[in-house]
């Protein structure tokens, strides 16, 4: 099972090498991977069937509590089979789509890292790697959204899909980790256990608030949806395969696996409920609005999903099922429609369904799988599309107080998406074929296989649905439920509320269909409200939030040297003397003092005459050279107090820091008066504050009961342990070893940073200055 | 600087500092040096250099780039550092050669832990100081 979920990953590191190969000898061979997938996948149906769930167990960072465990049950099975499934039509599609495009190698590397990624996020059964999984769907989508990455557009829509998605699941994270907290476990199968305990805890509410956030970024749910049309911008396989068929579903796969653990509450409900209705209406009116294909598609899909997380929300055992059939068939309906709609893009190098139509003369297969998937989308009696919608309307129509306005809601969106699936499955092949699409002409069968097979699927388990009753719908419904009802699913319910509320939809939406034609003044109509959709309204606060750090940053990284020291040595004052006057209880034993010795008296004035050198003295070269007999009056006091390992390194710096100011000190112009006395005053009082500060913290270090026994196991073992007599370079390369490895590691990075800023020229009409 | 004196007092400086930075290396085990100091008096050494004849010539002097000698040294280093752990030691234990060896004395696993840092020090020293005076 780890091998299936990592293959994706193993052959897009390899794809570079092999693609020559690949290329002239079998030019549809990537799509063996998801197909071998699909078929590995299917093999499990029986045993789910009987067993309910099959769990794989794999170590990964067992002291954190992080496994590779995988857990196959209904659910899981019947994403996995969408995602290899759709994803071996997908595969097959593209390698006629994107035929001798340049980087044809790259787009299937990053396709099978998609595909391995979104196996591990609905087939990981502990949390963090399912986390980890779904960030990796995000970034593998960030990567085919931007594919024609010379287009600004495509990399804007690219970004803004990874900043929403990406923000969703670092909530997510949160929302994982309390939810460890609280069950003290992060896998999925041990935290069902203590379901009671986690829905009773204060915790609650925050983790299905993190939830929902990671959950409707990732499925498009209003506020968040306005990354999927920007989507659209990639190729059309991606969009068929990721923003309709399987990543924007990973929410709803989130929201459904998470049902029998944290659902079934009046938050869980009413939120979901709110959310699905307020998106699936807003959207399903928004696609009837707009004139590109795509758009239309990506508008309906959001509608969609809206739909799931609505049926998810009304909770009943006939809405779950609902959400596990209508998974199945949007998958089945949408996915064929956007392998449609880049065919005629294909073909006819337009998208625009006011200018599309007749295109039925001259590429019948197609359509005909445009047909079977706009009526499947209507839910017209005998496709998937129509089981799904009867069941939908009975779960609605049984909730209480509120079925009323419910079904009312879900008719209308139901109306409003037939309309858009009539304009993207039918619209572009009826009536008369305009003459700037005469050279048209049915591509090679690569291309309308896949939807034709979809459209196949959707009518055979619409005709006979005891095909996917017993065999995936109900292991489906059981793991999103977790109750052992059997489930029956009958094209004929007898005449009841549903059939009528049923033919009011196709009554309705076909009137809708030939009354309301797409046009471009509708879609003009709605760009009015641009300014106080969420898109600009979350654009907005990005830019703001960049506006302010630029301000902040431009304070503090102003590029002047002396207010970064400036900065940093006034914190430091504050913070030290705060402690210092605040906590300590100033104290300095005189008596511990050693008596001063007469050369040391006359070090100190050596000292102190050169610091006033330094800093009365005009030219740059005296005052440094002057710093530097600080620093070799330094040395002799460490060599009074025995510590000539340190005088020599002390001495070895000095002599380099004071060659190096020279070297570079000597290009400089002559020195002249460039600060205010004012300036001049604040500088010498922070260094005198800072400089009596350090004195008073060193005097204070004899105030603590400093511990010899460190240094006296240094200096007892240095010759038994480690061969050596000098005890300092004894804990430089053995005792502290490890840390003198890292230091010259530091040192390294240090000089090769020198080097680049040197080196680098950002502006090279400015190198004279 | 284009004193006579200096030039000819550095010319027989470079030698021996370079000669005098390597002893204080290699002494540095049992007394006081040790491969930080004795880097930093490599590289005074032509530091020196460079001030009487400029630092072309030095560059000159060198022939390799002292770039070179940073990887090298972590070679060293980390080298010295995991070498206990092939023979199923733990990293960075101490290996010494029995016998000592002549003008050299005891040679281990600390040697060529201090030699790799000696090489770092002076190589990024003078990679800092070439490319200081190379672009100002």
């Amino acid at each position: 099972m780890l091998i299936a979920v990592i293959l994706g990953f193993i052959f897009a590191i390899l794809v570079p090498f092999f693609s020559k190969f690949v290329k002239k000898a079998i030019p549809f061979g990537y799509s063996l991977l998801p197909l071998s997938l699909f078929i590995f996948f299917l093999q499990f149906l029986g045993e789910i069937k009987s067993k309910g769930h099959i769990l794989f167990h794999y170590q990964w960072v067992p002291s954190l509590g992080i496994d590779l465990s995988f857990r196959l049950d209904g659910l899981s099975l019947l994403f996995a089979l969408m995602i290899t499934g759709i994803g071996a039509l997908v595969f097959i599609y593209t390698t006629y789509y994107l035929k001798g495009h340049k980087y044809l190698d790259r787009f299937y590397g990053y396709l099978s890292m998609f595909m391995a990624s979104m196996l591990g996020v609905v087939l990981s059964d502990n949390l963090m790697s399912m986390f980890i999984f779904w960030e990796l769907t995000s970034i593998s989508s960030y990567f085919l959204i931007g594919f024609n990455n010379e287009d600004p557009a495509s990399r804007k829509s690219a970004l803004t899909a990874l900043s929403i998605t990406g923000f969703g699941g670092l909530v997510m994270l949160s929302g994982i980790i309390l939810l460890q907290a609280v069950g003290g476990s992060y896998s999925f199968t041990e935290l069902l256990n203590s379901s009671e305990i986690i829905k009773n805890s204060t915790t609650y509410g925050w983790i299905i608030a993190l939830f929902f956030v990671g959950a409707f970024t990732k499925s498009a749910q209003f506020p968040f949806h306005f990354w999927l049309p920007g989507a659209m911008k990639a190729p059309t396989p991606v969009s068929t395969y990721l923003h309709s068929a399987t990543m924007v579903k990973a929410g709803i796969y989130l929201l459904a696996r998470f049902t029998p653990l944290l659902g079934d509450t009046f938050w869980w409900n009413s939120t979901l409920i709110t959310v699905g209705a307020v998106t699936m209406v807003f959207a399903a009116i928004h696609s009837v609005l707009r004139v590109d294909l795509k758009s239309i598609l990506a508008y309906s899909t959001i509608s969609a999903l809206g739909i799931l997380v609505f049926l998810i929300g009304i909770g009943s055992e006939k809405a779950l099922l609902a959400a596990g059939i209508f998974i199945l068939a949007h998958a089945l309906y949408k996915a064929a429609l956007f392998l449609i709609t880049g065919i005629i893009d294909h073909e006819t190098g337009s998208r625009d369904v006011t200018k599309l139509a007749g295109l039925q003369q001259v590429m019948m297969p197609v359509a005909v799988a445009g047909f079977i998937a706009a009526l499947s989308s209507a839910g017209v009696p005998l496709l998937l599309g129509f089981i799904s919608k009867e069941v939908m309307y009975e779960a609605t129509l049984q909730f209480g107080d509120w079925a009323i306005i419910l079904t009312a809601l879900a008719v209308l969106t139901k109306i409003l998406l037939l309309v858009a699936g009539f304009w993207a499955g039918i619209k572009p092949f009826t009536g008369t074929l305009p003459a700037e699409f005469g050279k048209a002409k049915l591509p090679s069968p690569l291309l309308w296989i896949p939807p034709f097979l979809l459209g196949v699927l959707s009518l055979g388990f619409g005709t006979f649905p005891s095909l996917i009753t017993e065999s995936l719908i109900q292991p489906v419904f059981s793991s999103i439920s977790g109750s052992d009802t059997i489930i029956q699913l009958k094209l004929w319910h007898g005449f009841n509320l549903v059939l009528v509320l049923s033919i009011l939809t196709l009554v309705s939406g076909g009137a809708l269909y030939w009354f309301l034609k797409p046009s471009n003044d509708l879609f003009q109509k709605t760009v009015r409200f641009e300014a106080i959709s969420p898109q600009n309204i979350i654009e907005g606060g990005g830019k703001l939030f960049g506006s302010f750090a630029g301000i902040w940053t431009r304070f503090f990284q102003n590029g002047y040297l002396r207010n970064y020291v400036i900065t940093i040595l006034a914190f430091l004052t504050l913070l030290m003397a705060y402690r210092l006057f605040g906590e300590v209880n100033i104290y300095i034993d005189w008596n511990q003092i050693s008596a001063v010795s007469h050369y040391e008296i006359i070090v100190v004035v050596l000292m102190i005459i050169s610091i006033l050198f330094a800093i009365s003295t005009n030219s740059r070269s005296v005052s440094i050279v002057a710093l530097g007999v600080v620093g070799f009056a330094n040395c002799l006091f460490f060599l009074f107090y025995s510590a000539p390992d340190l005088a020599m390194t002390q001495f070895s710096i000095d002599t380099l820091t004071v060659l190096l100011f020279m070297l570079v000190l000597v290009k400089l112009p002559k020195n002249k008066q460039y600060s205010s006395k004012g300036i001049k005053m604040r500088d010498a009082l922070l260094s005198l504050l800072f400089g009596t500060l350090i004195a008073i913290l060193t005097l204070e270090v004899f105030e603590e009961p400093s511990s010899s026994e460190v240094s006296k196991y240094f200096a007892e073992n240095a010759y038994i342990l480690a061969k050596g007599r000098n005890v300092v370079n004894i804990i430089l390369v053995d005792y502290r070893g490890f840390d003198t490895m890292i230091e010259t590691v530091v040192l390294v990075i240090a000089a090769v940073g020198v080097y680049s800023l040197m080196k680098l020229n950002l502006n090279p009409s400015k190198k004279d200055l | 600087m284009k004193s006579l004196i200096f030039k000819t007092a550095s010319t027989y400086l470079l030698p021996l500092l370079l000669l005098f930075s390597i002893f204080i290396l290699l002494r540095g085990h049992y007394l006081p040096g040790g491969g930080f100091v004795g880097g930093l008096m490599a590289a005074i050494a032509f530091l020196i250099h460079s001030f009487a004849f400029g630092m072309k010539e030095t560059q000159n002097i060198i022939k390799i780039n002292p770039g070179y000698l940073m990887p090298i040294g972590l070679v060293f280093a980390v080298g010295a550092a995991i070498a206990p752990y092939f023979i199923g030691a733990p990293i960075l234990k101490g290996l010494w050669f029995e016998e000592p060896f002549r003008f050299i004395g005891m040679v281990g696993s600390a040697l060529f832990f201090d030699i790799g840092v000696y090489m770092v020090v002076i190589g990024a020293t003078l990679t800092i100081m070439f490319s200081l005076t190379d672009t100002v």
